[in-house]
């Protein structure tokens, strides 16, 4: 690899940017495929898929066999609410490889020994969030039930592009929520990105099951084609 | 996604701007149960330093013996370790599957 290459690839790391390295394992001969230009790369396909499956491995392209090494980000979770299905959810998504973070300024919620080994902000959003670099490769859920906590948060993330944005509380709770955010001055696409009542409809019921649902869908939506993502959710 | 390689590569581009000869090695190919996923990556220095690893420690020594060859040939080399390898008593992959490694000179 050439230090071009190299110093390229390690910038976009860096900036948290997916990139993808194509190597002709026949000659070494390589390039560098950035995630914004591959759909106009004559790989597009090939790469697109290797992007969303966070797989690395070979192909074989006009006669040639290429190796695609996939460097993405490590997925992020940021929980808006110490509460008990956050308690379930965090080391699920910790085993799916999340760096989780948990966010509720109420210290009562928010302590160790409810949340052992995870990293807990006691801040309110406006404090906590802006340091966590929350990024395309964040999944963002609000849980707290708090539209004090989770309206300020939710608007947060709507300004940060993240692959996955959802709410807790029922249909008709959501509806007000999308009245508060749009008089904050979230658009109806805003609103439209939450996925609420938040995870996979598989009837569940205790909190911890309902932990399993929202991971469920954040992992759809990150695996999934758009077109079997809409049939998931 | 979920790579974890992060220092590692940093660690290559500063070995060569710090003036080492630097290889990167990466698993390339796994049949059966391979100890690291495609896509890991080993680097090493002329100096035989290394950080990373493509078999969790199995067949790292044999990977910079062929590194140090290729930093100093400039060629690229493709290795397998497999138990049905001859050398398996050496330096094969103990879990009993294959892997496949390129081994290329960074600069």
């Amino acid at each position: 690899m050439d230090l071009r290459t190299l110093a390229e690839l390690n910038a976009e790391r860096a900036a948290r940017r997916p990139a993808i390295l194509v190597t002709d394992v026949a000659t070494g001969e390589q390039r560098l495929v950035k995630a914004a230009a591959i759909a106009t790369d004559s790989l597009a396909d090939e790469l697109g898929k290797h992007l969303r499956m966070g797989k690395s491995g070979m192909v074989e392209a006009a006669g040639k066999r290429l190796f695609l090494n996939v460097y993405a980000p490590t997925a992020k979770l940021v929980i808006i609410g110490a509460v008990h299905i956050s308690q379930a959810l965090a080391p699920i998504a910790r085993s799916l490889g999340y760096d989780v973070t948990v966010v509720d300024p109420r210290t009562a919620f928010a302590s160790p020994e409810r949340f052992p080994d995870v990293p807990l902000i006691a801040e309110w959003p406006d404090v906590a969030l802006p340091p966590l670099n929350v990024d395309h490769y964040t999944a963002f859920v609000a849980l707290t039930h708090d539209p004090k906590i989770d309206d300020p948060a939710l608007l947060h993330a709507f300004s940060r592009d993240c692959f996955y944005i959802g709410a807790l509380g029922s249909r008709k709770t959501h509806a007000k929520r999308g009245d508060r955010l749009r008089a904050q001055g979230a658009t109806d696409a805003d609103i439209a990105r939450i996925h609420a009542p938040i995870g996979l409809a598989i009837g569940a019921v205790s909190p911890a099951e309902i932990a399993v649902s929202i991971m469920a869908q954040i992992t759809a939506t990150l695996r999934l084609p758009a077109k079997e993502k809409e049939q998931a959710a | 996604m979920l790579d974890r390689n992060e220092d590692i590569l940093k660690a290559a581009e500063d070995w060569h701007r710090g003036g080492h000869g630097v290889a990167l090695a990466t698993v390339v190919e796994t049949w059966g149960s391979a100890p690291r996923p495609v896509g890991s990556n080993l680097v090493i220095n002329d100096e035989g330093t290394f950080l990373g690893s493509v078999s969790g420690g199995c067949v790292e020594g044999a990977v910079v013996t062929e590194a140090l060859d290729v930093i100093s040939s400039g060629q690229p080399k493709m290795l397998e370790f497999g138990v049905a390898d001859e050398t398996a008593w050496n330096v094969g992959l103990s879990c009993g599957g294959t892997i496949r490694v390129f081994v290329e000179k960074v600069g």
